[in-house]
């Protein structure tokens, strides 16, 4: 039993201050007792009557804070001294006021249970009160636009490293925990997420959703140019991770404009094995099938919330058979088969590469060495000067194939089977034993073989596709079950997701700071969120000069 | 140059905080304040000549000079002032500070506070109370006279009382006063109290005559002001213990002279930075109104300067009609300085905020990002020379002394 003293020269407290600091003392671990007070006589004989007078305490004055406290041993009572500015502090809590604060540090003071902060300053402005946004915790709904590329990826990248979600710039409008931001419609809660690089296109989605009887869990924006190849889905990720983790999401709807093709196939690899089904609708991009695997493509908006509403009424999640490694190799005697498999596959298999590229940037450098994905036509002059064309004479395609056995990297191989009159009388005689000799060898490999013909074409439509199968081809009809197949084969391997956002901040009942449009403030009180308007004005009122200085006072190490 | 501002403005609340400034003596002027001459007169504000002060402070002029007896009437006065034989300088260029026009003359009673924890010392004058006063220009007589018994009679029983004592703690009188409705600068009605209280025990020990210690009593005791210049000058001790950090953008000087506002900053030495001073918005007196207002005058900004003040409005909601109404608006007012300071007090809290510390240390940077100044509660002056008092109310400073402040930073720091 010991008494340990502290005495705070000069500082005065009011007793009721005092009065919970001894007991915040007196609750600690190994405290038994503890006093707080003033050093007046007074208060000194109050202390002698508990046994908390210690004899350091008689070199206090009255307008000293002194503070005894009797623990069972030393280490008990040194801890508990150590903690009084803690438990000062813990008293000042926040009081709730109609202050408007003209800072967002201020605001975050006021309503420290924020999670997001909405931003609709002008453009010039948006990017700095994000950074100042991001830096306080806040995710942030990033309603300006006139943000250039370079701050969005800056701020994205900080937004990734904080574990936050930057939606936007120039985000319209999400849902989170059943409050609108922006411009949202008021929709029921339910299962199916979204995540939507498209304001008006979430819009169109939650509200079909909530018109056909479903409903909305979270819906994310995130910003017009979130899919371009600058970018790399950075929010859309970071999205698509919540509504994977969160158990009150049993459908995901992702959203987009056409994206860049390798967006599109690093985004769906990730929705491939998010572990719920999700519905895309990149409006007018070439979908690989209506179905891959646990991906569902609409072909419109409202397909999509149609879609979505089912399989929330009846959630199968399909476990995917587990991808082949290794690459597509389409050797390809019809050009336009090449060109329509390679439409369809641009979306999950870029990188894709072709003598025949439909982008610029798919263009194979060596058209006689395959890399990555590779869909060659054969009937391209490249190939055919000299000789015939691959649909009368298979010896080009053989040999190619069998460079492709060679590669380890090869993992599909894909050949077009062309029938007709003209066409070589059997092409299968000559391809299936390449196959089966192929599959022996490697067989790590799987065959996939497009047939186009009738039954009334002289090779033999049945015969042709039995002898393929039977060397241990999968033979398709058409082109777009073949890409649906292949694509759901060589699923990409899913992006690493960096830091995963707290799904916590978007269950708790939503707080947010606006900074910007009063009318989005408005719109959060009304449905109910604690909110903080901001009274924002241009940084130094706007002048250049003292922008840049304070810019430059700020870096200082 | 690198410089941690961060860190340095933490260094410099640091220390304006862990001042503990205490009341140690009353003395003479010439005995106590470094540089005093019999020729000097010290006034509010940054440095200003005759030919641009405003009617108060010429009025405290020459009433300081009829009180030393260096001039015998006012055109004496006036005519020895321009021939160039007084000189003027600031009080803050002697550790000084005084309310209003804020004139301090060598054979004046001082009080003397001692910043115990880092060893410096502020000076403020005596205050006179209400009505017609030399701090607002008035050298009448009636005022004069009133002058030399504080001078002879008052102070000196005081400076014994005070001598008797282990001196008188002004930090934890504010804190205590704080929680009793003042703000420190335009209410000082409690801690004058709390003063007089402190005070009487040793005034009747230290009296030989029970009728100057009643009138010294009631004069103490009367006055809502009569801590006023303790506490300035504690405020100062505490200003001063911040100034001189380098990479320092917090403000450790705001004071007005009646005709400029002027600002220093603790990482930019003695550098003043002015602009004409504006006139307060307030309230006033019946009979008066804006148009007999004098620009903003008085050393007592040091308070806000301090974290106390208008930056303490919301502790003090009798006098919440100065901000125009509510006690909802003095909290306005408190969580507005929040924004442009850099610490919340740790002895000076605040009971309507649910104790949260004062606003502390003014930073520059944040001044000019939010486009926000300090606010001022102050008195206002009458324009002519010994009206007195007219009002109350609030000012701000100018913008473009923080404008010049910052850039000046800048170029002493390379930034």
């Amino acid at each position: 039993m010991l008494l340990k003293t502290e005495i705070r020269p000069g500082t005065y407290f009011d007793s009721v201050i005092l009065m919970h600091l001894q007991r915040g003392l007196a609750a600690l671990p190994g405290v038994d007792d503890a006093g707080v007070v003033m050093a007046t006589p007074a208060n000194l004989e109050l202390l002698a009557d508990f046994d908390l007078l210690s004899p350091e305490s008689q070199a206090a004055n009255p307008d000293d804070m002194l503070i005894v406290v009797r623990a069972q041993t030393e280490q008990a009572a040194a801890d508990a001294l150590a903690q009084v500015d803690e438990l000062l502090k813990k008293r000042r809590s926040n009081v709730s006021s109609q202050y408007r604060p003209r800072s967002l540090a201020a605001a975050a003071g006021q309503l420290p249970e924020s999670a997001i902060t909405l931003i609709s300053v002008p453009g010039r402005y948006a990017a700095a009160v994000a950074h100042q946004a991001l830096d306080l915790g806040q995710h942030v709904f990033l309603y300006s636009d006139n943000v250039s590329l370079d701050d969005e990826i800056a701020l994205k990248t900080k937004a990734a490293e904080k574990s936050l979600l930057v939606m936007g710039p120039d985000c319209g409008t999400a849902i989170v925990n059943g409050v609108g931001l922006g411009f949202a419609n008021r929709v029921r809660r339910g299962p199916i997420g979204v995540v939507a690089a498209s304001g008006t296109g979430l819009q169109a989605v939650t509200a079909g959703i909530h018109n056909l009887g479903g409903g909305v869990s979270q819906a994310f924006g995130t910003g017009g140019r979130d899919l371009k190849t600058e970018i790399n889905a950075a929010t859309a990720l970071q999205a698509l991770d919540v509504l994977a983790r969160d158990p009150e999401t049993k459908v995901v709807v992702l959203v987009s404009k056409p994206p860049a093709a390798a967006v599109a196939t690093r985004l769906l690899a990730a929705a491939q094995a998010c572990g719920k089904p999700v519905v895309v609708q990149f409006i007018g991009y070439p979908p690989p099938g209506r179905q891959i695997g646990s991906l569902h493509f609409a072909a419109s908006l409202h397909e999509a919330a149609e879609t979505a509403v089912a399989l929330a009424a009846n959630p199968v999640t399909e476990k995917p058979a587990p991808p082949l490694r290794g690459f597509l190799r389409g050797l390809f005697s019809g050009g336009t088969l090449a060109y329509e498999a390679m439409l369809g596959l641009q979306a999950t298999l870029t990188p894709l590469h072709s003598n025949t590229p439909i982008q610029p940037e798919q263009e194979l450098a060596d058209v006689y060495n395959s890399t990555g994905h590779t869909i060659i036509d054969l009937g391209e002059d490249d190939f055919t000067q000299g000789r015939l064309h691959p649909m009368l004479d298979n010896d080009l395609r053989l040999r190619r194939l069998k460079q492709e056995l060679d590669d380890p990297e090869a993992g599909l191989i894909l050949l077009d089977v062309v029938l007709g009159e003209g066409a070589h009388p059997d092409p299968a005689s000559e391809l299936a034993p390449a196959i089966a000799a192929g599959g022996k060898a490697r067989r790590d490999i799987e065959f996939v073989a497009l047939v186009v013909g009738t039954d009334e074409d002289p090779q033999g439509l049945d015969a042709q596709i039995e002898q393929l199968q039977t060397a241990g081809a999968r033979v398709f009809r058409t082109t777009a079950e073949a890409v649906s197949y292949v694509s759901q084969r060589l699923a990409a391997t899913p992006p690493p997701m960096v830091a995963p956002v707290d799904l916590a901040a978007f269950q708790r009942p939503l707080a947010a700071i606006n900074v910007g449009l009063e009318s989005f403030y408005d719109s959060l009180t009304t449905q109910g969120a604690a909110a903080v308007h901001v009274d924002w004005r241009p940084p130094a009122g706007g002048n250049e000069k003292l922008m840049d200085l304070l810019a430059r006072m700020k870096t200082s190490p | 140059m690198t410089i941690d501002i961060e860190k340095a403005n933490q260094t410099t609340v640091e220390r304006m905080m862990n001042a503990r400034p205490i009341l140690k003596s009353v003395a003479r002027a010439r005995d106590v304040i470094p540089g005093i001459q019999p020729n000097l007169l010290l006034h509010a504000g940054p440095p200003i000549e005759w030919p641009r002060m405003s009617g108060p402070l010429r009025g405290a002029v020459i009433g300081a000079l009829l009180l030393e007896g260096l001039a015998k009437d006012e055109k004496q006065a006036v005519g020895m002032v321009e021939a160039g034989e007084i000189n003027f300088e600031p009080c803050h260029h002697h550790q000084a500070v005084g309310p209003m026009a804020g004139v301090t003359s060598a054979s004046m009673m001082v009080y003397e506070l001692e910043n115990v924890t880092h060893g410096n010392k502020a000076y403020s004058n005596l205050n006179e109370g209400y009505g017609k006063v030399l701090r607002y220009g008035a050298y009448s007589e009636e005022v004069l006279a009133k002058l030399r018994w504080m001078n002879e009679e008052m102070g000196p029983l005081l400076a014994e009382a005070i001598a008797s004592s282990e001196g008188i703690d002004i930090r934890a009188l504010l804190s205590e006063s704080l929680h009793m409705g003042d703000e420190g600068h335009n209410r000082n009605k409690a801690g004058s109290i709390l003063y007089t209280a402190k005070l009487a025990p040793l005034l009747a020990k230290a009296s030989k005559s029970n009728d100057l210690l009643s009138e010294t009593l009631k004069f103490l005791g009367e006055n809502a002001l009569s801590v006023l210049n303790p506490v300035m000058a504690a405020c100062k001790a505490m200003a001063d213990a911040g100034h001189g950090v380098e990479g320092s953008t917090v403000v450790t000087t705001m004071a007005r002279n009646g005709t400029d506002f002027g600002l220093r900053v603790s990482g930019l030495g003695d550098q003043w930075f002015t602009a004409p001073a504006e006139v307060p918005d307030g309230l006033y007196f019946p009979g008066y109104t804006s148009a007999d207002a004098n620009p903003d005058i008085g050393d007592s900004t040091i308070t806000e300067t301090a974290g106390i003040g208008a930056f303490a409005m919301a502790a003090a909601p009798a006098i919440v009609t100065f901000v125009s109404g509510t006690p909802q608006d003095a909290i306005n007012a408190t969580l507005e300085m929040y924004e442009i300071t850099v610490a919340e007090h740790s002895h000076f809290t605040i009971p309507q905020l649910d104790f949260r510390g004062t606003p502390t240390g003014t930073d520059i940077r944040k001044v000019i990002e939010l486009g926000l100044t300090p606010r001022v509660n102050t008195g206002i002056a009458h324009r002519e020379a010994g009206v007195g008092q007219v009002g109350a109310g609030l000012v701000r400073p100018p913008m473009k002394i923080f404008e010049d402040a910052l850039v000046a930073f800048a170029e002493k720091y390379k930034l």
